[in-house]
């Protein structure tokens, strides 16, 4: 099991089970799993409409780079947490991991 | 009648010629192409029939000349705000600026809405839009002699910044990171006319507040290490890149449903009578984000909106290999 824990943009919680989307991107995981996730360009890191906050586990995952970076950096409010999760794929490290979609 | 010239909505121009349905496009863009055009344009698409790979500029234009026989007209660079209908039936849409136009059909093929700046979630920051806060530059002149703040690291913000250092009387820029990913020669332009005095350039900080009576007056900022600067300010020009919003399309009395509009899977149709959606911005039952779906949704949506054009016609289906192309 890949469990993750998801704050929604009306603030509530759940935990999600995404070990079916190993190797997928986390963005598709959650739309899959019916989360409220524009990702309009597709997965292309451009848009930022699928970015998220690591609230825990940010350790688990490898440093922004290229094109994710390029766009995290134009974005007035972005923090460290902020990442596109288009951009991570689901893997094992991600277990535990805690993660919030702020409103648009 | 189109609003926004996306793939799906250029091709809905030819279905609905096909059918010797004359369209006008709308879009808020000032170029065709919509989120492709805007967003990707580079890029390579692979799922488009007959073409194995295919960038989506080309796509666009291989949909221009495909439509062009049909002669739609264009409104570039103006937004739908509303949609008001006739006793007939009919409908007529006008624009931000001021555009009416009549239609009988509208048909909202808006991808996932319109492209709008992004913009930085500072309280009041609405009561200066127009009043010194703006997120695009039309004319530079009006900052001559002004004390104007940029706000960003990208591109539009580089470039702006290195054009307004010699009209405006002080030019600062605020960038929440230490290094720029815009173009490396603009980055590098800039840190020269910051070390020449020609403007301020201030790093890992962002923008908290803004502050004036009727106008803008300052901008409030907040470093990395937390300290707070004020820098009086006549414009503050947020530059921090696009993202899509639905817009005025959530005030058009039609039902939405997480930022998409449902539609009746057989034509495609809205909740309103002769206005239909579709493409990215429509949603039904198995419905796929995926352009080759749109232009399917575009095909059965013309055959459908032909008896708002042609009451008294009757709808006999023909294919091109047989009649070719029809005349507009």
């Amino acid at each position: 099991m890949i469990n993750i824990t998801i704050q929604n943009i009306e603030e509530e919680t759940a935990v999600l089970d995404v070990q079916q989307f190993e190797g997928h991107s986390l963005m598709e995981a959650l739309k899959s799993s019916g989360y409220d996730l524009l990702a309009a360009c597709g997965g292309m890191a451009l848009c930022a409409s699928c970015r998220i906050e690591i609230e825990k586990g940010i350790g688990a995952l490898a440093e922004p780079f290229g094109q994710e970076l390029d766009t995290l950096d134009v974005l007035p409010d972005a923090a460290i947490s902020s990442r596109l999760s288009c951009q991570l794929k689901v893997n094992q490290e991600m277990d535990g991991m805690h993660i919030r979609i702020p409103k648009s | 009648m189109h609003y926004r010239c996306r793939p799906v909505g250029l091709f809905a121009v030819f279905e609905a010629g096909l059918l010797k349905m004359r369209c006008h496009v709308v879009d808020v863009l000032q170029q065709v192409g919509g989120q492709l055009a805007e967003v990707y344009p580079s890029k390579p698409i692979y799922d488009i029939p007959g073409y194995p790979e295919i960038q989506a500029r080309q796509l666009i234009e291989r949909l221009m000349e495909q439509i062009a026989s049909f002669r739609p007209g264009y409104t570039l660079g103006e937004r739908v705000e509303s949609v008001e209908r006739q006793t007939d039936g009919s409908l007529v849409i006008a624009t931000n600026d001021g555009t009416q136009i009549a239609c009988k059909v509208l048909v909202i093929a808006a991808g996932l809405g319109c492209f709008e700046p992004r913009k930085p979630n500072i309280d009041d920051l609405s009561k200066y839009e127009g009043h010194g806060v703006s997120y695009m530059i039309k004319d530079h002149n009006v900052f001559e002699n002004k004390k104007v703040v940029l706000a960003g690291g990208g591109d539009a913000a580089l470039d702006w910044a290195i054009l307004l250092a010699d009209i405006a009387q002080k030019i600062t820029l605020v960038h929440r990171g230490n290094t720029f990913r815009g173009s490396p020669d603009s980055a590098q332009k800039v840190v020269d006319l910051a070390k020449q005095g020609k403007m301020d350039l201030i790093l890992e900080s962002n923008l908290i507040a803004v502050n004036g009576q009727e106008s803008l007056e300052s901008v409030l900022l907040e470093g990395r290490d937390k300290s707070i600067t004020e820098l009086q300010a006549d414009y503050l020009i947020p530059l921090f890149g696009l993202s899509p919003h639905l817009g005025p399309i959530t005030n058009w009395q039609l039902s939405i449903d997480k930022s998409a509009i449902p539609v009746n899977p057989v034509d495609y149709s809205t909740d309103s009578e002769r206005i239909y959606a579709i493409g990215d911005i429509n949603t039904y039952p198995g419905k796929l984000n995926l352009i080759l779906c749109g232009f399917h949704e575009a095909a059965l949506m013309a055959q459908s909106a032909f008896k708002y054009v042609f009451p008294d016609q009757k709808l006999s289906f023909k294919y091109t290999t047989v009649y070719g192309k029809p005349t507009i």
